[in-house]
């Protein structure tokens, strides 16, 4: 079974149908990549994904669990993590604190045991910390955990988004536009990055990207669309050779 | 010792501060009074100071630490009050004073709690200036039905009106606890420099651990951004609830130190004034800043007493201040002279200025 299943997924905002007749399989594991034009409505599908809209047709089913519609929180808990096109991080709050908050729902504790400093506090704290550590230093950022989040540089910043979401131990990762603003070093090491952390985790990852070099360099299966329509499906070579995509991207008809 | 310090959390270093300031600050004024060397009008003012320091700790933990505005802070004062006082009417004769004192104060932190939840779920769907008006129109509206509540107890049980003292219906040897706008009076005093002490460090411990501890991370997550708090799993309505019924307990329990201070309590003394007040200790102190609320509540609790000549102009002086302190803190180029200033100062020691979290 896959993990991730789409279908028919659709959203009007009042006269507007902003994406319409989705269907989308992730394989577990599978790096996926979601592309178009801007304006085609991919991160209105990640909105879609997260809880963030509710959809007006269509269902969402992961790991065979219906979470169409579901709050934010939910989807959360349910196993589907995401980064932003333009960054959210809590800025006033430590690099290691961003991606101890990420863990809210793997290591709990309640009000009382934080407030009464009870023998479990301790022991969760430790254990946050040392898993948070460990994910800072895939990222190369636990030098600068006791930074505040807005000091880091930018790249850095999206690094430690992808980190606080792998730290709520996702099943599927959702990262949007993760080399925006990148040179292209950066980008590499963004690429071998996120190829790690899939393998490393055994996540399955899907991505919204500009940079076609990227996007064909990591992604086994690619969705392309337009104008809100699924305009082409497949792996990166035939979406390179696809008459319909490069009329999208170059114009014609 | 010093170097102990050195190496401990940056957190944990700055907390011990705090406390110390604290507690040499007790000590000192103890060790003053001891010897005879503090005037009436001063010490009058210590249990005053302790109340309006708890007061500015528990609303900074909702404009520093949740980010947002909360002007009806002195309603839940007033209600912590008004509850706790009258327990201690009640049983204050009955009970002895080491058990009838923490109740009063249990009490009045419970109902301060209730009301909490009461204003928190509709305000808290809110945010920004709305929230602010909504808080500012709750905190008139419980100082309006308290100024307009007459409650009395008789053999027949409790009777109680919003009307007049006669529509109670108490029988001739009733007895009025709360008689409208007159309040409560006859308050046997209790309210001591040590019990705000002892109070103020509760508060301290609770607040600052709180802070440091999971709820604290994800109510300051949601301060800085609500859409990626929600998105990494965490319940706004349930970690915004928490932190305002908590500022709600604590306004309470300061509230009922208040009102143990002196023989008579009136609705009147927890107006929008107060609210307001209680901001500028919190702004004036930095917000998010508990160390700084804690001396701004202080000295600007001795100040007017001290300046008595422009006690009238309090109020005006108050809202200047506020207007610079923004100014200070937010115009860029005032940034930026600070900046170049402190920068002056810090290069010497060859590290750059932080800001303080706690």
């Amino acid at each position: 079974m896959a993990l991730l299943e789409v279908s028919n997924l659709g959203i009007a905002f009042g006269g507007l149908q902003a994406v319409s007749q989705l269907d989308m399989t992730i394989e577990k594991g599978h790096l996926y990549g979601l592309i178009g034009p801007n304006g085609a409505g991919k991160t209105t599908v990640f909105n879609m994904l997260t809880g963030v809209y509710r959809p007006t047709e269509g269902n969402i089913v992961l790991d065979g669990q219906d979470i169409t519609g579901k709050t934010p929180e939910a989807i959360s808990k349910a196993g589907i993590a995401r980064t932003f096109q333009n960054i959210r991080l809590f800025d006033e709050m430590s690099v290691l604190d961003n991606v101890k908050v990420g863990m809210h729902n793997q290591v709990q504790y309640g009000l009382w045991t934080g407030i009464l400093r009870l023998p479990a506090y301790r022991e969760k704290e430790h254990e946050m910390n040392r898993k948070a550590h460990a994910l800072l230093k895939i990222f190369d950022l636990d030098g600068e955990a006791n930074l505040k989040a807005s000091q880091l540089p930018y790249g850095k910043q999206r690094k430690l988004e992808i980190a606080r979401a792998l730290a709520t131990n996702p099943k599927l990762l959702l990262l949007d536009e993760p080399a925006a603003g990148m040179n292209p070093n950066e980008t590499a090491e963004l690429m071998n990055t996120v190829r790690s952390v899939r393998d490393q985790f055994g996540i399955a990852i899907l991505l919204i990207e500009h940079d076609m070099n990227f996007v064909m360099g990591i992604c086994e299966e690619i969705t392309v669309l337009d104008y809100g329509r699924v305009i082409a499906h497949g792996d990166g070579k035939s979406i390179r050779n696809n008459p319909k995509v490069i009329a999208a991207y170059l114009g014609g008809d | 010792m010093l170097s102990r310090l050195k190496t401990m959390k940056k957190t944990t270093r700055s907390n011990l501060i705090t406390f110390g300031i604290v507690i040499v600050f007790y000590l000192v004024v103890q060790i003053l009074s001891g010897a005879g060397l503090t005037t009436r009008s001063f010490e009058g003012q210590l249990v005053p100071i302790c109340a309006y320091v708890v007061l500015a700790i528990s609303l900074n933990l909702t404009v520093g630490f949740l980010g947002e505005l909360s002007l009806g802070h002195a309603g839940f004062m007033s209600v912590g009050a008004f509850s706790g006082v009258l327990l201690w009417t009640l049983v204050g004769d009955s009970l002895p004073a080491f058990v009838a004192i923490p109740l009063a104060f249990i009490v009045g932190g419970i109902v301060a709690g209730i009301f909490g939840v009461i204003v928190g779920v509709p305000v808290l769907r809110l945010s920004g200036d709305y929230l602010a008006i909504v808080t500012l129109a709750f905190g008139e509206i419980i100082k309006n039905i308290i100024n307009a509540l007459y409650l009395g107890v008789d053999e027949n049980g409790v009777h109680f009106s919003l009307t007049d003292a006669n529509s109670m219906g108490l029988s001739a040897d009733g007895e009025t606890l709360i008689n409208g706008a007159m309040g409560i009076t006859g308050i046997k005093k209790a309210s001591t420099f040590t019990i705000g002490f002892v109070l103020i460090l509760i508060t301290l411990i609770v607040i600052l651990n709180l802070i440091n501890s999971r709820t604290g991370r994800a109510i300051m997550a949601i301060r800085d951004n609500e859409i990626a708090a929600q998105s990494v799993g965490i319940n706004l309505t349930r970690f915004k609830l928490t932190a305002f019924v908590v500022s709600a307990v604590f306004a309470g329990f300061a509230g009922v130190l208040y009102g143990l201070n002196y023989s008579s309590l009136v609705a009147s003394r927890f107006d929008y004034n107060t609210s307001i007040q209680i901001l500028v200790f919190v702004v004036l102190g930095g917000i998010g800043s508990i160390r700084g609320s804690i001396i701004a509540a202080a000295l600007l609790t001795v100040l007017p007493e001290v300046l008595r000549g422009l006690q009238d102009y309090r109020m005006l002086i108050y809202a200047i201040v506020l207007i610079v302190v923004m100014i200070f803190n937010q115009s860029p180029q005032i940034i930026a002279w600070r900046k170049r200033i402190i920068g002056r100062f810090s290069s010497k020691k060859g590290e750059p200025e932080k800001k303080e979290v706690a």
